[in-house]
């Protein structure tokens, strides 16, 4: 029963951690690469001679995904080392 | 030495590599032949997936189109790699513990259902296959420009070598081979980049080249590169460059499709089953898009460069003055010049110089010994046709770049279109022999049949895809992409993410959403790319990202049909409990 209950508090976890890494996803592409991209482009400061909504959309997005994946596996294995369902080696 | 010896020498050498690869790790039992036993470590199979993700598509004609359409192009960029964060985060860590061969064999044994199964099997198929076709396209065309030899030769010769490797080594030996073709492909691809951004902005990493000045009118007269890029395409009459002209819903759409049309492909789910847990699907997961990140974030400073180039050096100058890559992109027939002026200067501008798709060139040569089109000529005063394809491939040339830059690229556009045809390869044919012919028609099949039906398989699939690589329907094979995509965005992602999530989802949502999904998806597209002569969008939503839509239909029709029937079995109730756990995966 301990096990059911440790691996029940992992997956809600873990369903909180991807719905926090997808939000993000989400807000640096569609979001500042295509909805707003006419505010950043206008009214916030370029990077370099790049405006800041196109940057977003061609290179930002890009660097901000790898990020996002390398936050998503720390996250991810210190979570399975909590409730003690790592692989052992 | 001449630029055939280097092309040649180049080009063999690293196909000596890959089949060395594929001697070396030559497989017997079914699970090596489609998951390497999933003993590949993780930075491998990261370089490996991206190898077999940058088709020859995507490494001859992105930075082409980023060069063309400037903002417009950012769908690909964002759509291409954001599919990734979406792959990792839902659906492929449940898949590999879940420890079976294909992505069709979650759908049966998830939805207990043959009906399932079928439904996933059609899309596995139709989805690789008109991706294949593309791909033994690109080979032989790359093939055909190097050593001056007929697209149908250079589709065979292609051809038996993806054969030869893919049946050989099965995933082991694809993974290995395509960990050597990353690394020609990422040198193919910066070195120039690198080099250009010197000639052109001082700065040697490309990355900030692009958001650096141009400085070489002197650098009193710097002004930053993409205004500079504004100002030639304003001049032009084309649109700015930084400023898109799709809708912001088209766009929206569009990237949304690509996006989880990626997370839902086949041939790169099934790349995470090589690794050993679930562990290690996070952290090639990273590694894979690190790697691809390395090669799209060079992309949009590749385009601006060149399109900055082209229109500097090729705009407003005589016929007689052009460099000498112009003359040879001639020769070839993917660059055209008509003197609508008569002046024997060059004027490029926005439109189309001529009527029709493709250049067709006469025989004769013109009063300044340019080739002469017999195209109907456009009302419009552009005089300057250049294909897309070429940017990449011709962008060393126009840097004046040494010569074994030029065959390095060659090499790297090679490797591009055979590491992502030999993946294809292998989904198609397991799909045939594992899904179709062991899991519905002949249960009782012995690994050894099986991987016997797997080479027949892939034989004759590449068989087909070799046909329309050298009969290509011409029209259809560009418009192919929009189905790929869309199709699996509109089926299997959507599918999968509920099987995993949602333990109430049952065989007749998933079936109903799976048919529901693609089947308005399909006719949506082959409506408006294959019958309608307008271009009236529902909503303006192009076909392209037409799939987005299919996808919100596919969920809702899911949820509603699994509502009002019985829910699954405590078996897969119990079974998606545990693929949700990370530990343990076989």
């Amino acid at each position: 029963m301990k096990e059911k209950t440790a691996q029940s508090a992992h997956w809600h976890a873990s369903i909180r951690i991807v719905i926090g890494i997808l939000g993000l996803w989400f807000f640096v592409s569609l979001g500042c690469g295509v909805l707003f991209r006419d505010f950043l482009d206008e009214s916030l400061p370029p990077v370099g001679g790049a405006p800041l909504g196109f940057w977003m959309a061609q290179q930002g997005s890009i660097i901000s995904f790898v990020l996002l994946l390398i936050l998503y596996r720390f996250l991810m294995n210190r979570l399975d080392k909590k409730h003690g369902l790592e692989d052992a080696v | 030495m001449s630029q055939e010896l280097w092309n040649y020498l180049l080009i063999g050498l690293s196909f000596a590599v890959y089949i060395g690869i594929a001697l070396r790790s030559k497989v017997a039992s079914t699970t090596e032949y489609y998951v390497a036993s999933g003993g590949v470590s993780s930075f491998a199979n990261g370089m490996a997936t991206a190898a077999g993700w940058m088709s020859a598509a995507t490494f001859i004609s992105m930075a082409g189109g980023i060069a063309a359409s400037g903002y417009n192009a950012s769908r690909f960029l964002m759509g291409w790699t954001g599919g990734f964060v979406l792959l990792t985060t839902l659906i492929v860590p449940y898949l590999r513990k879940f420890g079976k061969f294909t992505v069709v064999d979650f759908l049966g044994d998830r939805f207990e259902s043959t009906t399932a199964r079928l439904v996933g099997v059609v899309c596995a198929i139709f989805i690789s296959m008109t991706y294949i076709m593309g791909q033994m396209r690109g080979v032989g065309l790359v093939f055909a420009r190097l050593f001056e030899i007929e697209v149908t030769t250079g589709v065979l010769i292609g051809s038996a070598i993806v054969f030869f490797y893919a049946s050989i080594g099965g995933m082991k030996g694809i993974t290995y081979t395509q960990v050597a073709q990353y690394i020609v492909m990422v040198f193919s691809y910066t070195i120039p980049a690198v080099f250009i951004s010197l000639l052109l902005t001082g700065n040697v990493i490309p990355q900030l080249g692009l958001i650096g000045n141009y400085t070489q009118d002197g650098a009193e007269a710097a002004v930053p590169l993409l205004e500079k890029l504004n100002q030639l395409n304003t001049e032009l009459g084309f649109a700015r460059y930084t400023e898109g002209s799709l809708s912001q819903l088209d766009m929206f759409c569009i990237t949304a499709a690509l996006m989880c049309g990626t997370a839902g492909l086949p041939h790169v789910i099934v790349r995470f089953f090589t690794v050993k847990s679930v562990k290690a699907v996070r952290s090639s997961a990273c590694w894979t898009l690190a790697c691809i990140a390395l090669i799209y974030l060079t992309a949009p400073a590749l385009g601006a460069f060149a399109r900055t180039n082209f229109m500097n050096e090729v705009n407003e100058s005589a016929y007689t003055d052009l460099p000498q890559w112009f003359y040879n992109w001639e020769d070839r027939g993917l660059i055209g010049w008509v003197d609508k002026n008569q002046d024997g200067i060059l004027q490029h501008q926005a439109g189309e110089v001529f009527e029709g798709r493709v250049p067709e060139f006469g025989t004769e040569r013109g009063p300044h010994g340019e080739r002469l089109l017999t195209n109907t000529l456009s009302e419009n005063e552009n005089e300057v046709y250049y294909d897309r394809d070429i940017l990449v491939m011709a962008n060393p040339e126009m840097a004046g770049l040494p010569k074994w830059v030029v065959a390095l690229v060659m090499a790297g556009c090679v490797a591009a279109a055979l590491s992502t045809a030999a993946g294809l390869l292998l989904v198609l044919s397991t799909s045939i022999s594992h899904d179709l012919m062991k899991k519905i028609i002949k249960p009782n099949l012995t690994d050894k049949e099986e991987v016997h039906y797997a080479r027949l398989a892939s034989f004759v699939s590449l068989v087909i895809a070799a046909y329309f690589g050298i009969n290509p329907p011409s029209a259809i094979v560009a418009k192919t992409v929009a189905f790929a995509f869309g199709l699996a965005a509109s089926s299997f992602f959507p599918t999968i993410l509920m099987g995993i999530f949602f333990k109430r989802v049952n065989k007749f949502g998933a079936i109903a959403g799976m048919v529901i999904g693609i089947g308005f998806t399909f006719s949506y597209i082959t409506y408006f790319q294959f019958f309608a002569n307008h271009s009236n969008y529902w909503f303006g939503i192009s076909p392209e990202g037409i799939g987005f839509v299919g996808m919100i239909l596919n969920f809702v029709i899911t949820t509603i049909v699994s509502s009002l029937t019985p829910a699954p079995s405590e078996n897969i109730q119990a079974m998606v409990e545990e693929i949700r756990v990370p530990n343990g995966a076989k």
